[in-house]
């Protein structure tokens, strides 16, 4: 990944015409790209001008226009992969609807297939519950075991018993950056240390990436899931990457059309991957987008986006702690390397709640609650957190509207 | 920021910051039930003692937003010491002023009340109006009822 220039906020700013709207009288101050980044202008003109001038079903018709939307269809596959670093992207990209599907598509097909009694998966305690409930329901059909690394006090994963936890396991799936804490996981060790044990590593990269560097081929990773909303794409679409030698052996996922090589009455043959997990019409318009948000991100540099967002992590924390200092409770590591772009945090005396509903007044968007991560939550003994995030179009004046936001609401509440 | 000082008012902040009767009945012959909103988080303990055909007595415990904690509190306040029915007739009413279209709101403040007790009761309530203007919030206002209601239906009361 090429890094350019620092980011240029406010050039940034100028392609995403959502943050040129106002919010209750105020300039918006988008502060939930955890939940959902906002998609540029050139995503939606990508996806527009494919309805418009395009759209076909992909993979049947011989017209011309079918042709080219299976051609930008299968390119879009091939921009994608190569953002990822898959070595082989026509053969390891499978489009899903989302990070959820992914992790479930995973579970149904290699986790039915190699686990049963007597194996475990290796999962930590920040997990999201898109990277809990499959395993669970896995469980529950087949007896495998989940453990669960958990936190050392700066609520960075707790390691010290990592090879207790590895020995039986076949599995470790585990998230890059933790949409609650910030935390960046070291998925490299990870991997090396799960390949150590003879168990294979999966990545819940939602949450990394448009954030942080994603090489799979330099991380050493097995599989990984990703949602295109979270990556300045369209909602519809995640990823599914998987090693090709690993995909080409799973069973089918969802069956129907175009998942097959032929049906007769009393059997059907699945196509190969990736198409074997691709039952159905996909998201067509969806993966364009995708890939224009992966040229987006390109073109502005991953390992900018990170500085620029570190910096702005940085200042954040700076500011809440000089401003509330023991009225606030913020959760994760401190500043700096290994803390992404997310702060959850509660205000003394005023519940998350009433947090985001005076923010919100002020135009300031961001998310109360469990953020889907109930295990975290009860290790930290909280019931709902406020959280912010940022995304490469936030800036200070975001953060400082945050802060004047939340002094309103000590005021409010005092 | 007129919505949110409507939402806010004085008297929510107040019950929020001092609950009224907070905590919980223990003994056998309590009534109890338990409320959750699984979006927010918010989780509510409702427990009381009916004697005869009255509410002697009400506590609530948990934990929540200022919404679901005050607007509990006030429900507490409202229906101690009162007969089961009238609970049930205010508990209807509130969840009347829950659903209520917005337009409609400025006639309710001036509705003639039926009783003494019911004006004090219904005055206070009615402070939890500006949560209409916030539908997310309608859900933190009616936890305490919605939970106070599982509690009388499980009693058959």
């Amino acid at each position: 990944m090429s890094t350019t220039a620092p980011l240029d906020v406010l050039a940034v700013r100028r392609d995403f015409p959502l943050l040129s709207r106002e919010s209750h009288g105020r300039r918006i101050s988008y502060l939930d790209s955890a939940a959902s980044s906002l998609p540029p202008h050139q995503v939606v003109a990508a996806m527009d001008s494919y309805y418009e001038t395009t759209h076909a079903n992909v993979h049947r018709g011989v017209y011309e226009t079918a042709e080219e939307a299976t051609r930008l269809f299968e390119s879009a596959r091939t921009t994608i992969g190569r953002f990822l670093g898959a070595p082989d992207p026509a053969r390891e990209i499978v489009f899903t609807r989302n990070t959820t599907e992914s992790i479930n598509l995973l579970a149904r097909t290699w986790g039915e297939q190699h686990l049963g009694e007597g194996d475990a998966v290796v999962l930590s305690l920040m997990e999201h519950h898109a990277n809990i409930v499959p395993w669970q329901m896995l469980a529950e059909r087949t007896g495998v075991e989940l453990r669960f690394l958990g936190l050392d006090e700066d609520l960075r994963l707790d390691l010290s018993d990592l090879d207790e936890l590895l020995d039986g396991a076949k599995l470790v799936s585990i998230t890059a950056m933790s949409n609650v804490l910030g935390t960046v996981n070291p998925i490299h060790d990870l991997a090396e240390a799960a390949h150590r044990a003879g168990a294979l590593i999966h990545v819940d990269g939602a949450q990394a990436a448009l954030h942080l560097p994603h090489d799979v081929a330099e991380l050493g990773i097995d599989f990984l899931s990703l949602s295109g909303h979270k990556m300045l794409g369209p909602t519809g679409i995640g990823i599914l990457w998987g090693r090709a030698e690993l995909l080409a052996d799973l069973p089918p996922f969802l069956g129907g059309g175009g998942m097959i090589l032929d049906v007769r009455t009393d059997r059907f043959l699945p196509a190969p991957a990736p198409q074997r997990f691709e039952a159905g019409t996909p998201p067509i318009a969806e993966a364009v987008g995708l890939a224009e948000a992966v040229r987006y991100i390109e073109a502005l540099g991953v390992d900018a986006i990170h500085a620029h967002e570190s910096a702005l992590t940085t200042y954040a924390l700076d500011r809440l702690t000089s401003t509330f200092d023991d009225g606030i409770t913020i959760y994760g590591p401190p500043a700096g390397d290994g803390r992404g772009g997310v702060i959850s945090f509660e205000l003394e005396g005023v519940h998350a709640h009433d947090v985001a509903q005076i923010l919100d007044s002020v135009g300031v968007c961001v998310r109360p609650g469990h953020h889907c991560a109930k295990p975290l939550m009860r290790h930290l003994g909280v019931a709902a957190a406020a959280r912010a995030s940022f995304g490469p179009y936030s800036g200070h004046d975001d953060v400082d509207a945050l802060v004047a936001g939340l002094e309103q609401a000590t005021t409010l509440f005092l | 920021m007129a919505d949110l000082e409507e939402l806010y008012r004085e008297i929510i902040l107040d019950h929020y910051r001092s609950p009224r009767n907070r905590g919980e009945l223990t003994d056998e012959a309590a009534l109890r039930a338990e409320g959750f909103n699984p979006l927010c988080g918010d989780e509510i303990l409702v427990t009381l003692h009916v004697d005869g055909d009255v509410v002697t007595d009400i506590k609530i415990s948990g934990q929540g937003c200022s919404i679901s904690q005050s607007s509990a509190s006030l429900m507490s306040a409202a229906v101690k010491g009162k007969p089961v029915a009238e609970v049930r007739k205010t508990i209807e009413t509130f969840k009347t002023l829950m659903t209520v279209h917005e337009a409609q709101l400025e006639d309710s403040g001036d509705a003639p009340e039926p009783e003494p007790v019911d004006l004090r009761s219904l005055g206070e309530l009615a402070a939890l109006q500006g949560v209409v203007k916030f539908p997310m919030r309608i859900k933190c206002a009616t936890l305490g009822w919605n939970t106070l209601t599982q509690a009388l239906d499980d009693a058959s009361l």
